[in-house]
């Protein structure tokens, strides 16, 4: 991969294996001799930590899966007996859930430092479209997951997403009749969420298989954007990275302890310590917090838009701003990879950066609740920007960003100037 | 560490962002009390959780169920009654004469009929209504809600729910309709709630002499709920403190290698 291998079987076992399943020079290749360009910064260090994270999901995961009980109504109590009973049940249920929460973190962060250093361009879109593709399997896998407590929280979010298929023309009704098992969300469902989200992370860990191939080709891009050159650009695998990485995880792993340990319930929602009950609506029904922002672009759209009604476009926007992301690598007409050499789009990305954490503070909130207050009307209601306009706002950015930031910028920004290598750009040697 | 600093300011933002509340007329926000369990190194007042116990005995189980608490776990490691002498819950003398103190329906028996023994450790505490039909029956059409996760099951549950006890017989603002038979309190949802002021000066004697005044009950019994909610809370804090120590040093560890073996390349 990347180049010739330079592996070299030493003992007699390894040259026996090397000679009929070269699995041990697959490894040192990839993860050992591997030539890495010198200056990486953080922001690299989150494959290992999401790598890390899938490992801690699936292993605490498949115990869950032991105790839990996927039925209506033993479900509930099944997570409580884990809690409660089960030999260090609390620590696994802990860490399966808000790890969960830490893995998105990880991802968006992943996906934020691709944005900015346009690790999505040649030669890397397949790399960048096998990503989206982990993404949107992490996104199924989470939401069923947060189902197979039977909460109410659980409940009424599977309702309210399961519901958005029905918005379909022609199809909707039957791909959501089919997703339910039957007329409602109920047992059929749990059975089937609970099968799948058992399924899906083991696709997903195939699909890494097929992001780190992709990554391996081209190898990996940097803050600069300057392809390697020579030997000179890069530094081994390991121990550079490894111990670069390493450190990373640890810190992390030190923030998600904090939650597991001390805040094991502050990413949830207390709703989901209340049995899920068909007949009792939520005041207020809220995914994930890792949704959010694509709950406010939902509910975002209010209005029809010719034969669209406003569900059917809401679901569209929704699903739409995920999948603009497959087709990201060929909207960026910039052939500048990084940001740092982009003064002008850099403004943009911060402002998508924050457009993004604006939209999951709507999600959070009423649509019809105040971002901010205007004095009051005739009656005395206060007035000012309701929730809906923000997030309406800040959709139109949203997409305005892929649709006509990138696009246009690449043809009529003036980037900085290049260093011509990686190893001039750390050893600040003269500019290209 | 400018990343990890970012990085924390953003998951709090995205904590607090979960966490907004609207209010209406006739309703208050959960006041702010101090919680000897509250904290990293927080731990339950054994005391207070006993004398909890004691006030649900007394006022709450006429209507409320407690569903997943057993005897045995008033016994376990950090329960009220945990006792080095008796390692196995079920054996611990004061556990086996609080179940005792119950009948429990059990059977079917070889005649094929259910009868009642006294409890044992191993039972959970009976419901105080064979199902949720009858509980509204008797409650005007409410239902008592189950008890065992209430302070999880509540935003900020414990200020909630002490709150909430101590809020009754507050003036009825012009704005809200109390239905007969129906309560002000507001801090409840709404305002308006079906549950009787359930405690009176005075209402339960304590076995260990504490004056039972309005906020000493009210406190006990919500240290109790928070200890029924969260029993292995002590544990958790425990080795959370050793697991941050162990990662906090590997990373001190990690981050030498680190530096050393970056120390001769430009990067």
């Amino acid at each position: 991969m990347s180049g010739p291998s330079t592996y070299e079987p030493k003992t007699g076992f390894t040259r026996w294996m090397d000679a009929r399943l070269p699995i041990i020079r697959l490894g040192y290749d990839s993860f050992v001799d591997f030539p890495t360009p010198r200056n990486l910064n953080y922001w690299w260090t989150f494959g290992g930590i999401l790598a890390i994270f899938l490992v801690i999901q699936i292993i605490s995961g498949v115990v869950l899966a032991m105790h839990y009980i996927p039925h209506e109504s033993m479900a509930f109590d099944s997570l409580e007996r884990i809690r409660r009973d089960v030999k260090f049940g609390w620590l696994i249920q802990s860490m399966h859930a808000n790890g969960a929460s830490f893995f998105f973190v990880a991802v968006y962060i992943h996906m934020f430092r691709g944005l900015y250093y346009g690790s999505y361009k040649a030669p890397r879109e397949i790399l960048w479209i096998l990503g989206v593709v982990i993404y949107l399997l992490m996104m199924a896998t989470g939401f069923m997951g947060y189902v197979l407590p039977w909460g109410q929280m659980s409940y009424w979010g599977a309702v309210v997403i399961t519901n958005l298929i029905g918005a379909l023309p022609f199809i909707g009704d039957a791909i959501r009749e089919w997703l339910w098992g039957g007329f409602s969300v109920g047992q059929a469902t749990l059975s089937r969420f609970f099968s799948l989200h058992y399924l899906l992370p083991f696709v997903i860990a195939a699909v890494v298989a097929l992001h780190l191939w992709a990554l391996h080709v081209p190898g990996n891009g940097n803050p600069v954007g300057i392809e390697v050159k020579t030997k000179k650009d890069t530094l081994p695998f390991h121990p550079f990275y490894t111990v670069k990485d390493g450190f990373a995880i640890v810190v992390y792993l030190i923030i998600f302890a904090t939650f597991v340990f001390f805040l094991p319930n502050a990413l949830g929602h207390t709703d989901n310590f209340i049995e899920a009950n068909p007949l009792s609506t939520p005041s207020h029904i809220v995914p994930e917090w890792y949704y959010l922002p694509f709950y406010a672009i939902l509910r975002a759209i209010t209005f029809d838009i010719g034969p669209i009604d406003a569900k059917l476009g809401g679901v569209t926007a929704m699903f739409g701003a995920i999948l603009i992301l497959f087709v990201l690598p060929w909207l960026d007409t910039s052939k500048v990879r990084s940001m740092r050499f982009r003064p002008v789009t850099r403004v943009f990305f911060i402002l998508f950066l924050l457009a993004c954490l604006g939209l999951g503070w709507c999600g959070a909130n009423n649509p019809d609740d105040l971002v901010f207050t205007m004095g009051h009307n005739a009656e005395g209601v206060a007035t000012g920007l309701k929730f809906v306009w923000f997030a309406q706002f800040l959709t139109f950015y949203y997409f305005a960003y892929f649709l006509i930031v990138l696009p246009v910028m690449g043809l009529i920004e003036k980037p900085l100037d290049r260093p011509v290598s990686i190893e001039a750009a750390v050893l600040g040697t003269a500019k290209a | 560490m400018k990343m990890t600093r970012i990085f924390v300011a953003a998951l709090a933002a995205l904590g607090l962002s979960g966490i907004a509340w609207a209010s209406t007329a006739g309703q208050r926000e959960a006041e702010h009390f101090h919680w000897h369990n509250a904290g990293p190194f927080g731990t339950f007042d054994r005391e207070a959780v006993q004398r909890g116990l004691q006030i649900y005995q007394e006022v709450c189980s006429s209507c409320h169920s407690l569903d997943l608490i057993h005897f045995r776990n008033l016994g376990e490691a950090g329960g009220p009654f945990e006792s080095a002498e008796f390692p196995n819950a079920n054996d611990n003398a004061i556990v086996m004469q609080i179940a005792a103190g119950y009948m429990i329906e059990d059977g079917p028996d070889d005649a094929g009929d259910m009868f009642e023994r006294p409890g044992v450790p191993s039972d959970a505490f009976p419901s105080p209504f064979a199902n949720p039909q009858q509980a509204r029956g008797s409650n005007g059409g409410a239902l008592p809600p189950d008890l065992s996760l209430i302070i999880k099951a509540r935003h900020h549950g414990q200020d909630y729910v002490h709150s909430l006890l101590l809020g009754f017989n507050e003036e009825v603002p012009a704005d809200v309709h109390v239905a007969p038979g129906k309560h002000y309190n507001p801090y409840f949802p709404g305002g308006v709630i079906a549950m009787a002021p359930p405690l009176f000066e005075g209402s339960v004697t304590y076995a260990d002499g504490t004056e039972a005044t309005m906020e000493q009950m009210s406190e006990d019994i919500v240290t109790f709920l928070t200890w029924a909610s969260d029993p292995h809370m002590e544990a958790r804090k425990q080795m959370g403190v050793m697991v941050l120590l162990y990662l906090f040093i590997f990373a001190i560890l990690v981050y030498i290698a680190y530096r050393q073996i970056w120390a001769k390349v430009k990067h």
